[in-house]
């Protein structure tokens, strides 16, 4: 448990502590370390449906620690084409390894132009800073 | 903004690295490492809490017991000195004002341990009512309490075995306090009551005889895995004893505020009862969750030891039978749940 806090550059992010990693016409989506640390330990992921589509800013699933629940919000537009099982049996993946084993849903993007609105690593790194 | 109170270890917890949250006007740790590894070390070994922010009322004078019994729903008579006792302080309509233990120090001596939330309404409840002869004071500020609690906690901290809801004045590594056969987690253990100066030195000495430092996190797992009630969230002055399951702290043949609005809702029976349930279906339950069969859920949570979302919520109390199906409205999604017997968690009796 308990990943070293780290926001990796080849990623997009969204300010609401989502990241996507961009491949083509389809994303990887996940929550950051810091969305992670500030949860605690995750004991519950409410994913959605293989197939449904989700919005971009807009809530597709849940992550629940012991003492909070937290929406997971799109950073793209698209279906789910996937869902991370690991993590709907052991959610505490996610705190292991946000970026990596820990990741969420894939999703094509129904509007890839999409991904230029999402911040690089160093303006998410602002939002950290101003938070 | 109100400025949090801070107890007298407040400093030792944020040097721990403990996660701080605002509750019911203090500054308390909610966690150190994780609330899952917090609530096993007590169920498997040993845990320490703080709750010094918890309310220490004394009650003093020749007709002490007189206006206690009076005024708490347990008989109070059957207390004697070095004894301790769960017990309601009830309002006129047979509601809950807080629950509490009672510990009488001496004949005519006696300490109230209160929740936070609550130590100044308990304090002006009990004021008000003084009769003579009867000396209520608020001592809270100058008392640390913590909670040392698990199978192995009497051992680390070099104590005899003693029976439940009792307490003798000892000492940890040379600090005097008062050891108390009490807690809130359904485990064995002590709550040792010192003075406020004395708190961070006994911290210490708890934590060097190998005890966990807990947080309000799992103090709530582990008092909801075992059914015992939150005020403020499962009773409350709008919430009656013999609802909430409280029947067994209310002595009806003695008289005291709100006795006979008790004894009618007991001969009645309670329109709802005050349930546990599990859940069988994934899902955390929380409180202010609508249960679709009527009622609503109290405190909820996942239990770290069954590893599923358990519950307590008031329900038609013909559907508080164990075996009995609910639905809890899980933010828009039904739940299933099955009503179980209390407490939810029991330890298993080793074969």
């Amino acid at each position: 448990m308990a990943a070293a806090e780290a926001y990796p550059d080849e990623l997009r992010y969204h300010h609401e502590h989502d990241w996507a990693r961009i491949d083509g016409d389809e994303a990887t989506l996940g929550i950051t370390w810091f969305a992670q640390d500030a949860l605690g330990e995750l004991v519950h992921y409410e994913a959605p449906e293989e197939g449904q589509t989700i919005c971009k800013g807009e809530a597709y699933g849940e992550v629940e620690s012991v003492k909070a629940v937290s929406d997971l919000i799109s950073p793209l537009s698209g279906e789910v084409i996937e869902v991370n099982a690991k993590v709907v049996d052991e959610p505490e993946t996610v705190n292991d390894d946000p970026y990596g084993d820990g990741w969420l849903i894939r999703i094509r993007l129904s509007d890839p132009s999409e991904a230029e609105s999402l911040l690089d690593v160093e303006a998410y790194k602002q939002v950290l800073v101003d938070q | 903004m109100q400025t949090l109170q801070q107890t007298p270890i407040h400093d030792h917890h944020v040097a721990l690295g403990a996660r701080m949250v605002p509750f019911a006007g203090w500054d308390m740790p909610v966690q150190y490492t994780g609330v899952i590894a917090e609530h096993r070390a007590v169920r498997d070994d040993c845990g320490v809490f703080d709750v010094s922010h918890m309310g220490e009322l004394e009650v003093e004078g020749p007709h002490a017991g007189e206006l206690l019994q009076g005024l708490l729903s347990n008989d109070l008579d059957r207390v004697s000195v070095g004894g301790a006792q769960y017990t309601l302080l009830t309002n006129e309509r047979g509601g809950i004002v807080d629950d509490l233990i009672v510990y009488r120090l001496e004949d005519c001596r006696y300490l109230l341990i209160v929740n936070a939330a609550n130590a100044q309404t308990d304090f002006e409840w009990l004021k008000e009512r003084e009769i003579r002869g009867s000396d209520v004071r608020d001592i809270s500020d100058e008392c640390a309490l913590l909670a040392v609690q698990g199978p192995r906690s009497i051992e680390r901290l070099g104590l005899h075995d003693a029976p439940a809801f009792t307490f003798a004045v000892g000492e940890i590594a040379g600090i005097e306090c008062m050891v108390n056969r009490t807690g809130y987690t359904g485990e064995r253990g002590v709550e040792l009551l010192a003075a406020a100066e004395d708190g961070p030195a006994l911290w210490d000495a708890v934590l060097d005889r190998g005890a966990v430092p807990c947080g309000l996190g799992a103090r709530d797992t582990l008092r909801l895995e075992v059914c015992y009630p939150l005020h403020g969230n499962d009773i409350s002055p709008e919430t009656d004893a013999i609802s909430a399951g409280l029947g067994w702290v209310c002595a009806l043949d003695t008289e005291f505020t709100g006795v006979a609005e008790l004894r009618q809702i007991k001969s009645d029976g309670p329109e709802e009862r005050l349930a546990a349930f599990v859940m069988r279906e994934k899902a955390i339950p929380r409180s202010g969750m609508p249960i679709a069969e009527g009622g609503t859920v109290t405190s909820g949570t996942l239990s770290p030891m069954l590893d599923v979302g358990i519950g307590m919520g008031y329900v038609p109390a013909e559907l508080a039978q164990p075996g009995t199906t609910l639905t809890i409205d899980v933010r828009g999604r039904p739940r299933r749940a099955e009503v179980v017997t209390k407490p939810i968690y029991k330890r298993e009796e080793s074969g």
